[in-house]
This record gives structure tokens, C-alpha cells and sequence, in this order.
């Protein structure tokens, strides 16, 4: 690399891992790959998952690993160009044909020739976080978030930035990115609609799943570095468990450290169905999911987690519940 | 070798229904070499980012890789076996264009109405004309008594009824004549001819919303269900934001199968997928499974919903009240077309229907063909299409 990168690219996998778990990102090694990939093969990165599993801190704590400038772009409906790439600016070219009316410039063809080049000169953009992304000195992380939000000819817009890293503009042409410091681009979408083929075509693909008990563990101890061991243990465990039941919005990694430290504001030091009960909201975000939980399945949950953390066959739980 | 068996492993999953081309076998490759060949899990991570670009694709991929990975071999002798069963790309193109292609060999019957032209325009005249009383009559027709040439008549009519959503405002801006100043495309203009200022002016864009279509494809629904799936499938073809779910005692959603454009074989994949055709009716179940798996996927941005059912279903616990109520909560508009309405004195008797009633926009008619001409009528008075007077498409 010849561009004043302050850090060299990860050299492997456990490069990824290691400089994720610097930046308090705990990955699982097929998330590492795929960021390694993303890295050495310079394709965009598309991370699809249910909400609240860490899509977003994952291109937050890439930039923070690289060094990298992080540029994001919010998806909702109706995003167009002027939010999202660049926007003239009108009240600066106003101001500069009313000068020119003043100096009475603008009579002859030549003239005006010279006010329009000026009015759409590079300096009259304002510039967005695609613009920005293909004009760095360095590659920057460029995070385009929640992606099904927007609809889609966004996409087809997308699409040019992201195969040739190049933006055009009408009125001025086409700006590239420089070769070593084109934008690392992740794209997160929580699946409220298709994206299109050609978009993904163009794109590694990674399916974000909840993690497992200890990675999770290790996450919330992280995260929410205030709660006890034991608090901890259990409150992953429970999170986990009701994961596995049929539930409308299951909680997601997020949630799981929302919870963590609602419990440790309410002192809490295990849990009990009594604060079980009334952090619930915390945890789940559906009326009927709530109303489940409360209709006794809280209770059944903690015996059998007691009854694993004795070391009792998990099985044995629910009969005891009763 | 690396490169062959990459590319043997692309073949394989491509004859599973992966759309695997071969970009993607040169990423793969590209992909393996950056991660080295040292790690299995890294290798699969690796080819796993690369090949699938849909979660549901992970299962397929994971057993083809690990079958791979064991021996190439035993995966192509396994493949060879199954090939008949999963019918790749390449033997569709083979298989014969069903009853059609058998029409355009078999010899034409003496009067068809579909003589070719090279005839004085007149007679042309008297031909079209009569192809449209003809028409008319099958209108009329109910689809349960129609014979087998009407009703082919009556799917080809299906697919030319006009659209019967309303469109949407969206927050996109377009130019018009009238509406928000455009401040860019005032500044364009002036720069072009500085002494004047004509303001130029945009609004929201209005455009026909995603349709979702709930399919009821029980036994009492079998010949509406099947004339509603090639409406569906000239809906698909014309527009392509459809989707399309089948439910009887499961749900399941064939909108990739109607993307096709034959009729024919789009119908006829799509009715390979449905497994319980003709079957009993669970709808309680099924919507509940569509609002758990689907409706946030398919009914962001204002989606309009149309439900084809006849709504024979027990509501039991209220447990079809409560999915009916939650898919409300989740859909724009909700239209209920109810074959049940062939009868003019139809009153809604059963559980299942009046639980549902309360929570559907519309409940239409869609007992004849003329039914689903009504059906656009009616949606275009939708209480949006009234606001804009023209809408654009028309």
C-alpha cells in the first residue's frame, strides 16, 4: 500500500478476529472471513440478520480497527441523491449569478459559458457520504445501513458506486476513487425486503446469526461490564433458551446487553421472576410476546435454567415448575 | 485442480438451483486463494460469502460442501441419482412445452377462430369482433361449469384484466408542472439563461405498491385457485413487485416460480412446490405463520394484500381473530376476494369468515371473470386513488 494507511491490512483470519476483539467486537471465525474477503478481494460486504445482532457495530468496529474514517448512510424510503451521494449548492450559485448580473457579465455567449462552468464548478458541491466515500486520501469505511428501508431505485443507484467505485454527476462527470483508497463498503439489511439479485451479485453475503452461549457470554461481559459473573451466566442462558420458543420478535444480542444493565441499575444479583417480570420490556418488544412470557412461561424458564445450572437433567425442570 | 474442483462444486449447486455463474466461480476462486486452503471452516466461510446471496441457501450449500469436501466423487454419483428428481436448468429447457406445444403440432381444426391474417380488412373487422362476443359470454361464465377451451379462454382474459391496486405516494420527488420548487433544476435552467428565473417545480412520486398475494389452494378453492394463479402470473410478469404465498394446511411461497415468464412452466414449477393442493384449510395456522416469517419482509412500504379465500375455516380459541388482527396491523390495505359470493345471497356463517371480515378494507366478489375486472374498478376508488384524480398509469 502506498497511501499513507496508518495500519497494513490484516494478513489473515485471525488478523480479522484478533482486530475485532481489540475494537470489543467478539466475531466468530466465518464472520472474520468474510470481513477478511471483503478486505483482500476489495468487494462490499452485505451482512443480513434479524435486528439487534451487532450488524452495525461490526462496520463501526472495522473502522475503528483500520484507522478508518466511518461514513454512514441511514437508509429510509424515498433516499435519493441529494441525501446520499451530493447537492449542489444553490443558495452559493444563486449569489454567484446575481454577481455576475452586477458586474454585468453575463451579455455576451462567452460570458455566460464562463458563469455556467463557475456555477458548476467542483467547489459549488456539497458533498455526502457517497461523494466523500470515493474522495478520501485513505480507503474509509463507508456503512450503508439498513439497506431494505431504502426502495429500489436506490439500489440501481447503488450499484455504480459499488461495482466501479465511481459516482457520476451530470453537470461535472465522474468522480473515481482512487485505486488503493477505494471505500471498504458494508451494507446491512434486516431483510424487510428483497434486495435485488444484481445488487447482491456484486456483494460477499453473510447471513448474521444470535451466537452461541459462550460467544454471547463473552459479549455481555463486555458490554455490560458491570454485571456480576453469576448475573451474567444467567442472563445469557435465559436469553438463549427463549430463543428456542415461538415467539414473535426473539430478543437479539442487543437486547440481551440492554437487559444485562437494566438488571445491574435495579441491583440486581440473579434473576427472579420478579424482575424477571418487570424488565420483560426490556427484553421483548411485542405485546403478545410479553403477555406469553408473563402467562407463567418465566417461571417455567428459571426452574429449568436452576435446574441445568445444578447440574439436573434439563428435562426434569418444567415437571418441577408445576 | 483447485480450479476444477471449484468449478465441479459450482456445477453441482448450480444443478441445485443455486444461482451460481461464473463470476462467482472466479470470486471463489480468488476467495479460496486468499484464505488458503489450510482450514476447512475457512474454506466453507469463504465459499459460503461468495456463492449464496440468500440465507435459505445456507442449508443447501452446507450439505453440498460437506459431501464435497468428503469426496467429490460420491457427490456426482449422488448427484447422477437425484438429477431426475431436482430437474437443474439445463433439462427444463428440454422437458416439452406442455399441452401448447402439443396444440401447435396437432393439426388445426377446420373454423378456428384464430385464422392468421392475409384477409381483406373487413373481414378482419367481423373477426375481432366476434372473438369479443365471444368473450363476453365467458365473462359471464362461472369458472366451476366452463369447458376445458373456455377456460384456457378465460386464463389468457385473467392476465389482460387491468391492475387492481391504487398507487401509493411515495417520498420520492419527480418534475412536474406543478408542486415544490425544484431549487437544482431552477438553478439548471437559469444557468442556462441567466436574465430569467423560471422556477421549476417537483412532487411526490406515486407508483403502484408491492402486492402480496395469499393464495388459498385448499380442495374447495381448486379451480379458482388455479385461474387466480395464471392472474397472478400476468400480474408477476407486467409488474414485478407480486409476491405470491399458496396456503392450505402450510404456507408456501412461490413468487420465484411465477417469475418465469412461460406460463406453462411457471405454473407448472410453481404447483410442484405447492404440496398441499387440494388439500384441507388451516388458515388460522397459516396466517399466523405468515405474520411470524413473512409479513415484515414482504409488507414494508405500504404493501397492499390480497387475500384469496373462501374463508371455510373453524375459529377456534379466536385464534384466527388474533392472526387476522395482527395482519392488520401489519398491511396497508387488505382486499379479500371470496369465490364464496357466487351466490347472491351469501351471508357470512362461517367461524372463519366472520372473524376475518372485520379486519379486511375490501371483501370482493370473484365468483366470474367479470368479478376481477370489478376488482380494479373498485381499488382505484380506494380512498388514496381518490385524493390524486389521474392516476398515471392508466
Amino acid at each position: 500500500m502506498i497511501s499513507p494507511t496508518a495500519l497494513p491490512p490484516p494478513r489473515s483470519v485471525d488478523d480479522v478476529v484478533a482486530a475485532l476483539a481489540a475494537e470489543n467486537y467478539v466475531a466468530d471465525r466465518r464472520l472474520a472471513t468474510s470481513v477478511y474477503l471483503a478486505l483482500t478481494l476489495k468487494r462490499p460486504l452485505f451482512v443480513e440478520g434479524e435486528p439487534g445482532v451487532g450488524k452495525t457495530e461490526l462496520a463501526k468496529a472495522l473502522a475503528r480497527a483500520l484507522q478508518a474514517m466511518l461514513l454512514r448512510v441511514q437508509c429510509y424510503e424515498g433516499l435519493d441523491v441529494a441525501q446520499t451521494a451530493y447537492e449542489w449548492n444553490v443558495a452559493r450559485q444563486m449569489m454567484e449569478i446575481r454577481l455576475a448580473e452586477a458586474a454585468h457579465d453575463v451579455g455576451d455567449a462567452a460570458s455566460r459559458e464562463r458563469l455556467a462552468r463557475s456555477l458548476y464548478a467542483r467547489s459549488m458541491l456539497i458533498e455526502r457520504p457517497l461523494l466523500q466515500a470515493l474522495t478520501q486520501e485513505r480507503s474509509p469505511v463507508l456503512l450503508i445501513d439498513e439497506l431494505d428501508r431504502a426502495d429500489e431505485p436506490f439500489d440501481a443507484f447503488l450499484l455504480e458506486v459499488l461495482a466501479e467505485n465511481q459516482l457520476t454527476i451530470p453537470e461535472l462527470g465522474t468522480v473515481r476513487a482512487a485505486p488503493d483508497a477505494a471505500p471498504i463498503v458494508v451494507i446491512t439489511s434486516n431483510r424487510t425486503r428483497e434486495i435485488h439479485d444484481a445488487l447482491k451479485r456484486r456483494c460477499l453475503y453473510h447471513w448474521v446469526d444470535y451466537p452461541d452461549l459462550d460467544r454471547e457470554l463473552e459479549i455481555v461481559r463486555i458490554r455490560a461490564p458491570g454485571a456480576p459473573e453469576r448475573l451474567a451466566a444467567q442472563v445469557v442462558a435465559f436469553v438463549q433458551r427463549m430463543r428456542t420458543l415461538d415467539l414473535f420478535k426473539a430478543p437479539g444480542i442487543a437486547e440481551t446487553i440492554d437487559w444485562s444493565n437494566a438488571l445491574v441499575a435495579l441491583n440486581a444479583f440473579s434473576l427472579a421472576p420478579d424482575n424477571v417480570r418487570d424488565t420483560l420490556g426490556v427484553l421483548l418488544k411485542h405485546r403478545d410476546d410479553i403477555a406469553k412470557m408473563q402467562g407463567g412461561d418465566v417461571t417455567k424458564l428459571l426452574a429449568e435454567l436452576q435446574a441445568t445450572a445444578r447440574g439436573e437433567a434439563p428435562r426434569a425442570a418444567p415437571a418441577d415448575a408445576r | 485442480m483447485l480450479a476444477d474442483n471449484v468449478v465441479h462444486f459450482a456445477r453441482v449447486l448450480r444443478h441445485a438451483g443455486l444461482a451460481v455463474g461464473p463470476d462467482r466461480v472466479l470470486a471463489a476462486l480468488e476467495a479460496i486463494e486468499a484464505v488458503g486452503l489450510a482450514r476447512r471452516d475457512d474454506v466453507h466461510a469463504a465459499l459460503s460469502a461468495v456463492m449464496i446471496d440468500r440465507h435459505e441457501q445456507q442449508a443447501l450449500f452446507d450439505d453440498a460442501f460437506a459431501a464435497f469436501w468428503r469426496d467429490p466423487k460420491l457427490l456426482e454419483r449422488m448427484m447422477a441419482e437425484l438429477l431426475p428428481k431436482i430437474s437443474g436448468r439445463g433439462d427444463r429447457a428440454n422437458k416439452p412445452r406442455s399441452h401448447r406445444l402439443a396444440n401447435a403440432l396437432a393439426p388445426t381444426p377446420v373454423g378456428d377462430a384464430a385464422r392468421p391474417a392475409r384477409q381483406p380488412d373487413d373481414q378482419i373487422e367481423f373477426e375481432t369482433s366476434f372473438a369479443f362476443s365471444d368473450r363476453e359470454r365467458l365473462q359471464r361464465a362461472d369458472f366451476e361449469s366452463m369447458t376445458a377451451a373456455e377456460f384456457e379462454l378465460a386464463k389468457k382474459l385473467a392476465e389482460e384484466v387491468p391492475l387492481p391496486f391504487a398507487p401509493v405516494r411515495r417520498r420520492r420527488h419527480e418534475a412536474s408542472a406543478r408542486g415544490r420548487i425544484d431549487l437544482r433544476a431552477t438553478m439548471l435552467a437559469m444557468a442556462r439563461q441567466p436574465e430569467t428565473l423560471v422556477p421549476r417545480f417537483s412532487r411526490a412520486r406515486s407508483e403502484l405498491p408491492t402486492i402480496v398475494v395469499l393464495l388459498d389452494v385448499s380442495g374447495s378453492m381448486d379451480r379458482y385457485a388455479r385461474l387466480m394463479l395464471h392472474y397472478v402470473h400476468g400480474l408477476t410478469r407486467r409488474y414485478l413487485k407480486v409476491h405470491t404465498l399458496t396456503f392450505g394446511t402450510r404456507l408456501t411461497n412461490i413468487t420465484r416460480a411465477l417469475r418465469h415468464r412461460d406460463p406453462d412452466l411457471a405454473l407448472e414449477l410453481a404447483s410442484a412446490q405447492v404440496q398441499d393442493w387440494k388439500g384441507g384449510t388451516r388458515i388460522a395456522s397459516c396466517l399466523d405463520d405468515f405474520n411470524r416469517h413473512w409479513a415484515r419482509r414482504l409488507l414494508g412500504a405500504n404493501a397492499a394484500l390480497l387475500l384469496v379465500t373462501d374463508g371455510l375455516d373453524r375459529d377456534e380459541h379466536g385464534e384466527l381473530t388474533r392472526a387476522a388482527e395482527q395482519l392488520r396491523l401489519f398491511a396497508r390495505q387488505i382486499v379479500w376476494l371470496n369465490p364464496l359470493l357466487r351466490f347472491d345471497r351469501f351471508e357470512p356463517r362461517a367461524g372463519g369468515v366472520r372473524a376475518l371480515l372485520p379486519h379486511v378494507d375490501r371483501f370482493l366478489p370473484v365468483h366470474n371473470l367479470a368479478s376481477l375486472a370489478d376488482l380494479g374498478a373498485a381499488l382505484r376508488s380506494a380512498p388514496d386513488a381518490r385524493r390524486r384524480t389521474i392516476a398515471r398509469w392508466n
